[in-house]
């Protein structure tokens, strides 16, 4: 039972050659304009500013070259420390706040999952409750706890009013503390995110090493400290990177705490950057900044991406 | 089964293991602790909002208005001074930030699908590279793309401004709305390629290959076997898109400054001018209102808000 | 003394009861194996064993000891689980020596203890490893030594072998097999594998829907299984079981088993059965083993009781070391069991052979044998 099919055939393969070809490219080209995009405005811009860095661009861009010139300004100003540089200042402040922020996030984000994952009764109301402000713009938060800290109004006036008179916290308003207060606000923000992480993670740990463990006699808090958390490091550091990378990026949030740009005692890299760019007219100073966070920020996701996509391909 | 269901004794017949009773207390007053510092702020927020100025001034932020009125609203709504705006209230810029967020949150979600299914289905050679490239762009401060975006955009601006002298229409260029949904759309692409990537990443290839044994086309292949079935991710990553651009600052502030501002400007600027008396419940009425668009979302589809923070935060 | 004593128990979850009554005793050095299929509550029952899940009602006796209330690190027990259930972050010598550690056991003698397991289960160049850096029968033999160690009066085994692939399924089995006779502990096992049951047990439970269907040595649970669940389940492949009706003439008591086609096969009444409470044209069901169905040539030349019938073969399996012969009687398929090498087609009337001394009588409305 024969059938004639070479005509056929050599219709069809014509038919696919040029759905092959298209099938090809298509989507690749369906691909490319994001790529495109990414490329220029990501990769491009990075360039681009880093380019500025090397120059001495002042209100607008300039394509004289200085060489490290801004570089070495940083350099040096990271050392003015009497009076501390703008920039001293910003660097100090991101370890201060950087260092509140990720230490309580992680801190009060893994308390409260361990506490969450005791079969509370409510668990369902009491989640969203920790999570809800990370729908909030860092601009309300700020807002929020610049009353809430304020102290002719905020927390410090009802405290004396429930009688005790000499209760001080107007950190708010004090230069040299507020970069305090932006730490409170963010780790408001942020621990609930944190929290959930863990409680995944929590929740992925093996029923059977439990049960391992109850046989072994060990007790919640040895089980907990010995086994679980140990268990739990991935989730740790992948907060952790998270966590960095906000507190790096952070600008919203100190403008919204400590008012519009603080110029000194809440400087942060963000702030600084900005304020040397749009308003002190010193892009090139500006760019170098940017710089500099852009290149904090890789040295921490680079490695970590790395070995996350080398995990999945094992 | 969770930790603690193993790790207590049995204590009596027939009940499952339990904490001891003192423990329980404690758990859930810490519990209850933090509930109510992660609530009490936005309580405040609401009370003082609610309250005449004399009584925010003059009383304990704690304490119930005691003459609860929605003046505070109203004003902040249309007849507050945005710095040095001449527009009064936050009306036009709470419509502004809608006018922006609609078209980038679509936008860049739709292109995040379509990318995200040529990275899964398509393999080609060096699709890993730029997917990896376009994740890293995820994770960029908008610091270091923020002044060559400024240049771009003046261009934009100068082209609208000689389209419009040509035409009599800009068609766009140099619109600061459209400027917003340029930069957010770009800057939002690594994310939603991402989420998409993942969820495709799942879905099963046998779907596309029994489609294309029947034919299909590679997007019909899209609109009819991948889009009907990415309702989740689709949610997820609008929620998350959503949520972001619209909280917004930074490309708000330095992009599209003055009357074309998004919500998150004028706020700041409305709590930050330092003319005269500071209206601390005018304030507050602003913040609510420009959180209100996005409690809300995370009130009604709040579990995919988490699913969103999760994807995007711990997988690579 | 026994080891271990199951008696009464009961356990309810909300209104559902998981297992409805379990008595079972186990003797010191015994190895008893709790088979059942998925839900039948035998991993339940393990469980409350243990002391992880709690009981309703009933007793649990380790060495004479009443435990139910005790937590399971005081019931001088260790357990096995299916998933090894190893603490990733410790190495493997950590690991072994965790529950001495929480006892409060001091350093030179977790070391000794360890080393000394490490020892008979041939893992001492694996101490230093992590779990994820060893393979599935490497973990499975740490998951033992953790076990070991403890030296308990009972072995509790969850499964253990489930998640390993077939070939190191049986070279596991024996090493367990082994370990049982070289330290003879006191061992129960939960397996849905009946190969696994009948090969390691000296006593077998079969449990089905939290009821306990047969307590017995291996050979009576295969040869004389309690009821028809247990003949179906146990075997493989399983046994041919064939609707009869009882003929009686005078004292002697017979089967009848009916075909389309064919004159029907008259048969004795097996030896296994009790015929005394059976009544003319009554219903039961004939069970017989593929094993106890040839053909002349391979009949067992022992048997006392064979009788012979010609059927067509219908389909004829190959299976390497036997090959299956599939005929019909009593309206269902009947699968005998031949040499290799038999000559036997498709289509052929050859003439098969029963032997009812392996042969068993259900009673349909009970299922139980009689």
């Amino acid at each position: 039972m024969t059938v004639s099919v070479a005509p056929l055939a050599t219709e069809e393969r014509k038919r696919s050659g040029v759905r092959r070809g298209l099938q090809d490219w298509l989507p690749r080209l369906v691909l490319a304009p994001s790529f495109l995009l990414v490329l220029v405005f990501v990769y491009g811009f990075n360039l681009w500013t880093l380019f500025l860095s090397f120059t001495n661009s002042k209100a607008f861009p300039s394509t004289t070259l200085v060489g490290l010139a801004n570089y070495q300004k940083l350099w040096n100003w990271t050392f003015d420390t009497d009076p501390p540089s703008s920039w001293y200042t910003a660097l100090v402040n991101m370890a201060i706040f950087g260092g509140l922020y990720m230490f309580f996030c992680l801190f009060l984000g893994l308390a409260l999952a361990i506490l969450l994952d005791q079969k509370i009764r409510g668990e369902g109301i009491l989640r969203p409750i920790y999570l809800y402000p990370l729908a909030l713009s860092f601009i309300v938060t700020g807002t929020a706890w610049k009353l809430f800290l304020d102290p002719r109004i905020g927390l410090e006036k009802a405290v004396h009013d429930w009688g005790w008179t000499s209760f001080h916290f107007d950190w708010v308003v004090n230069p040299g503390k507020m970069i305090y207060c932006v730490a409170i606000a963010g780790i408001w923000q942020t621990s609930g995110f944190v929290m959930a992480m863990f409680l995944a993670g929590l929740r992925g740990v093996d029923g059977e090493i439990l049960k391992a463990a109850q046989i072994d006699g060990a007790s919640a808090y040895q089980t907990y400290r010995r086994i679980v958390i140990p268990i739990m490091r991935p989730v740790f550091f992948s907060a952790l990177v998270v966590l960095a990378h906000m507190a790096i990026k952070s600008y919203d949030l100190v403008l919204s705490v400590t008012g519009k740009n603080p110029g000194g005692a809440a400087e942060l890299p963000s702030t600084f950057m900005y304020s040397y760019t749009f308003t002190r007219n010193q892009m090139a100073v500006g760019s170098t900044s940017a710089v500099i966070m852009l290149m904090t920020i890789a040295a921490i996701m680079v490695p970590y991406i790395y070995s996350e996509t080398r995990e999945k391909s094992r | 089964m969770s930790a603690a269901e193993l790790v207590s004794t049995p204590r009596h017949r027939g009940e499952p293991g339990r904490h001891s009773k003192t423990t329980r207390v404690v758990i859930y007053g810490l519990l209850l602790l933090f509930a109510l510092v992660y609530l009490i702020p936005l309580v405040v927020m609401v009370m003082t909002s609610l309250k005449p100025l004399d009584e925010v001034t003059g009383g304990n932020m704690f304490a119930l208005p005691q003459r609860p009125t929605f003046g505070a609203w109203v004003k902040a709504w249309g007849e507050a001074r945005i710095g040095v705006s001449d527009t009064l209230g936050i009306s036009g810029y709470f419509l502004n930030s809608i006018k922006m967020v609609i078209p980038a949150v679509l936008i860049s979600s739709l292109l995040g699908a379509l990318n995200g299914y040529v990275l899964t289905k398509w393999h080609f050679p060096g699709h890993k590279l730029v997917f990896g490239m376009m994740l890293f762009a995820c994770f960029i401060p908008f610091q270091s793309v923020i002044i060559p975006m400024a240049v771009i955009l003046g261009w934009f601006g100068q082209i609208g401004q000689s389209l419009s002298d040509a035409t009599g229409y800009s068609f766009g260029f140099g619109n600061p709305i459209v400027n917003l949904v340029i930069a957010h759309v770009v800057y939002g692409l690594g994310f939603t390629t991402l989420f998409f990537r993942n969820y495709y990443e799942a879905f099963p290839t046998e779907l596309i290959k029994a489609a294309m044994m029947d034919g299909a086309s590679f997007f019909q292949i899209f609109r009819r076997v991948l889009l009907p079935n990415s309702t989740p991710i689709f949610i997820v990553t609008v929620i998350y898109q959503f949520t972001n651009i619209w909280n917004d600052f930074l490309f708000g502030s330095t992009f599209a400054a003055g009357d074309s501002s998004p919500m998150t400007v004028a706020l700041n600027n409305l709590v930050n001018t330092s003319t005269g008396i500071v209206e601390y419940n005018v304030n507050m009425a602003a913040a609510i209102i420009a959180a209100a668009p996005t409690l809300f979302v995370y009130i009604v589809a709040g579990r995919y808000f988490v699913r969103g923070l999760m994807a995007g935060a711990v997988k690579g | 003394m026994a080891a271990l004593d199951i008696v009464a128990l009961r356990k309810r979850f909300g209104a559902l009861e998981i297992l409805k009554g379990i008595d079972i005793s186990l003797e010191k050095g015994g190895f008893l194996v709790l088979v059942g299929p998925s839900g039948c509550g035998k991993s339940t029952l393990l469980n409350t064993i243990a002391g992880l899940e709690s009981i309703s009602s009933g007793e649990i006796r380790i060495g004479g000891r009443a435990v139910n209330d005790l937590h399971p690190s005081q019931r001088d027990i260790a357990m096995v689980f299916q998933s090894y259930a190893l603490y990733p972050n410790m190495s493997v010598g950590e690991n072994i020596a965790f529950g001495m550690e929480m006892r409060g056991v001091p350093k030179p003698e977790r070391e000794k203890a360890v080393a000394a397991v490490a020892k008979t289960l041939q893992i001492e160049h694996l101490l230093k490893r992590r779990p994820g850096q060893l393979s599935g029968g490497q973990r499975q033999r740490v998951a033992m030594g953790r076990a070991l160690v403890r030296q308990p009066s009972i072995f509790l085994f969850d499964e253990p072998l489930s998640n390993l692939d077939a070939k190191l399924r049986v070279d596991m089995r024996i090493e367990i097999k082994r370990l049982h006779q070289t330290t003879g502990s006191t061992i129960v096992y939960v397996t849905h594998d009946q190969i696994e049951a009948m090969t390691l047990a000296t006593k077998i439970a079969v449990l089905k829907d939290g009821e306990v269907q047969q307590v017995g040595t291996p050979a009576e649970i295969y040869n004389r299984p309690a009821n028809l669940f247990v003949a179906d389940f146990m075997g493989s492949p399983a046994m041919n079981l064939l609707e009869g009706k009882v003929t009686k003439s005078g004292a002697d008591v017979g089967i009848r088993l009916e075909r389309r086609d064919h004159p029907p096969i008259l048969l004795p009444l097996p030896i296994s059965a009790d015929g005394s409470k059976l009544s003319e044209g009554a219903k039961v069901i004939f069970g017989i083993r593929p094993e106890a169905v040839n053909d002349t040539e391979s009949v067992d030349s022992n048997a006392k009781s064979v009788i012979h019938f010609d059927a067509e073969v219908e389909i004829v399996e190959p299976a390497g070391a036997d090959t299956y012969v599939v005929t019909r009687a009593a309206g269902k398929e009947l699968t005998a069991r031949m040499r290799a090498d038999t000559s036997v087609k498709v289509g052929d009337n050859h003439t098969f052979a029963f032997n009812l001394d392996k042969a068993v009588l259900f009673d349909p409305a009970t299922t139980a044998r009689i």
